[in-house]
């Protein structure tokens, strides 16, 4: 029954931490959440926070959605095909070790300081992660069912459906969680460094007036969107793939 | 029912130096039940693989019936290979390409043949290691095969439960007497299944040689069989490290 609260009671904990510290520092280097949830309203009023939260979600989806489909096409083949594995196993690790500021200005520099360089900047410095989990998990494929398919003529696509894609599933739902906290961080600093709109956008103008109140309540906003999509999209489709287990 | 031809000139293991499978030459009557005796390792498992299409990388013709292209063929593995994310059921229904294809009542028939009609919407993490095997069995049954091939299916089984799918086969074939390809180390599984004995080389593997059971199944009792057994023993001294 306890446990039941746990999740409510542990954010209730940190509030009252929060507002402990706020008020002992009083400082304006650390808001207490009562200025924060004024500044939080004042900003959705405003109509400002509402819109730049959806240009920066908007990107967020495009971004993620190529990241995700090309980066499971590349992985599911690299994991399939050991030649093609050995060839792009070295490209792999230094995509994945370029660090994501060198990607974002080269492709600012190159590209200009467009949307489709900002996107792409952000796909470049996620797909290799899902490349590298995909591949995982189809090394980890049991070579038992796809013989199974195999002997009884089940078609690519029909393979791909019923005995691929339910075993790669965990490794889906990680690539898409992982994908979605590093996908906003890139994010947030593409929109500093070369967009006039856009969640990083506005961080970067609070940071100069030193508004450290607004800088917090949009962060909550967008933590906030992060949770709803966590609990109202990503754990019921966990629940509904795995209702076998 | 389908008579089929295996040749096999020659197979290699890629990196092996000397052949698995060596001119291996075999004939199965239509709806002949043939159980292939070999030791642990001597390449059975290779020589389903091949037949079924797993492995293609040997010299040698396969024919099954008159049919040159996709023959059906029912595989039963040493493992059941059930999807754990489909019930008894869709993993069943899963073999034919089109739903439309599904002949539901011959599936109905096969599950209360093999005693499993209450699960017929459980998962298999649901079922005792010997249903799983059952479900695999009407599985492979269930596309009406031309050839079924089943590689050790009650391998990890204990004995009771062994003996009970065993004869739930053996009612199922009777019932349905498609051609199959059985593969056991075990002598005595062999001689209750079998209309015919063929006995394996150790690597590079062949045919030894081919004995026919002429014995009413009804009769093959534990005592007939161990009898049977130690007859074979006695005339064929050839065999005796596979006996």
């Amino acid at each position: 029954m306890l446990q039941k609260f746990l999740p409510a009671l542990s954010i209730l904990v940190f509030l009252s931490l929060w507002q402990g510290l706020a008020l002992f520092l009083h400082s304006a280097l650390l808001p207490s959440p009562e200025i924060v949830a004024h500044s939080f309203w004042q900003h959705c009023q405003s109509g400002e926070l509402p819109h730049h939260l959806s240009v920066t979600l908007l990107r967020l989806i495009a971004s993620f959605t190529i990241s995700m489909l090309s980066g499971c096409v590349i992985g599911i083949a690299l994991g399939l095909n050991e030649k093609l594995n050995a060839f792009f196993d070295n490209w792999l690790v230094i995509f994945l070790n370029v660090p994501a500021l060198v990607t974002v200005i080269l492709c600012y520099v190159w590209f200009g300081l467009t949307e489709s360089a900002a996107i792409f900047a952000v796909v470049l410095n996620k797909v290799p992660n899902v490349i590298v989990t995909l591949r995982e998990g189809t090394r980890a494929l049991d070579k038992n069912l796809l013989n199974m398919a195999k002997c009884y003529g089940f078609s690519r696509t029909k393979t791909l459906r019923h005995v691929i894609l339910p075993q790669l599933h965990p490794f889906l739902m990680s690539a898409t969680r992982s994908g979605l906290a590093l996908i906003w961080k890139i994010i947030l600093m593409v929109e500093l460094l070369g967009r006039s709109d856009g969640m990083g956008y506005q961080l970067h103008l609070f940071f100069q007036w030193f508004d450290i109140a607004s800088i917090l309540a949009y962060t909550v906003a967008f933590v906030g969107v992060i949770q709803a999509l966590e609990f109202w999209v990503l754990k019921p489709l966990d629940n509904l793939a795995l209702r076998w287990r | 029912m389908t008579e089929v031809h295996i040749q096999i000139h020659e197979k290699i293991h890629h990196g092996a130096e000397f052949p698995t499978i060596e001119n291996f030459n075999l004939r199965l009557n239509a709806g002949e039940f043939v159980c292939l005796v070999g030791q642990s390792g001597c390449g059975k498992t290779t020589l389903l693989n091949s037949i079924a299409g797993l492995d293609s990388n040997y010299s040698g013709e396969i024919r099954i019936g008159n049919k040159t292209q996709n023959p059906q063929i029912g595989f039963v593995f040493q493992q059941p290979c059930l999807l754990p994310w489909r019930t008894v059921r869709e993993n069943i229904e899963l073999v034919f390409a089109n739903q439309t294809d599904v002949p539901k009542t011959q599936i109905d028939e096969l599950l209360n043949l093999m005693q499993l009609t209450a699960y017929a919407h459980a998962y298999p993490k649901q079922l005792s290691e010997g249903m799983k095997r059952r479900v695999s069995i009407i599985r492979a049954f269930a596309i009406n095969p031309d050839l079924l091939l089943m590689d050790e299916p009650f391998v990890s089984l204990d004995a009771p439960m062994a003996r009970e799918v065993r004869e739930l086969l053996q009612q199922l074939w009777q019932n349905r007497p498609h051609t199959v390809l059985f593969v056991t180390h075990d002598l005595r599984e062999a001689i209750a299944l079998a209309d015919k004995l063929v006995f394996l080389t150790s690597r590079p593997m062949r045919v030894l040689k081919e004995i026919n059971i002429s014995m009413a199944r009804e009769q093959r009792t534990s005592k007939m069989i161990e009898n049977f057994r130690e007859q074979l023993f006695q005339t064929h001294s050839e065999l005796q490290p596979l006996l």
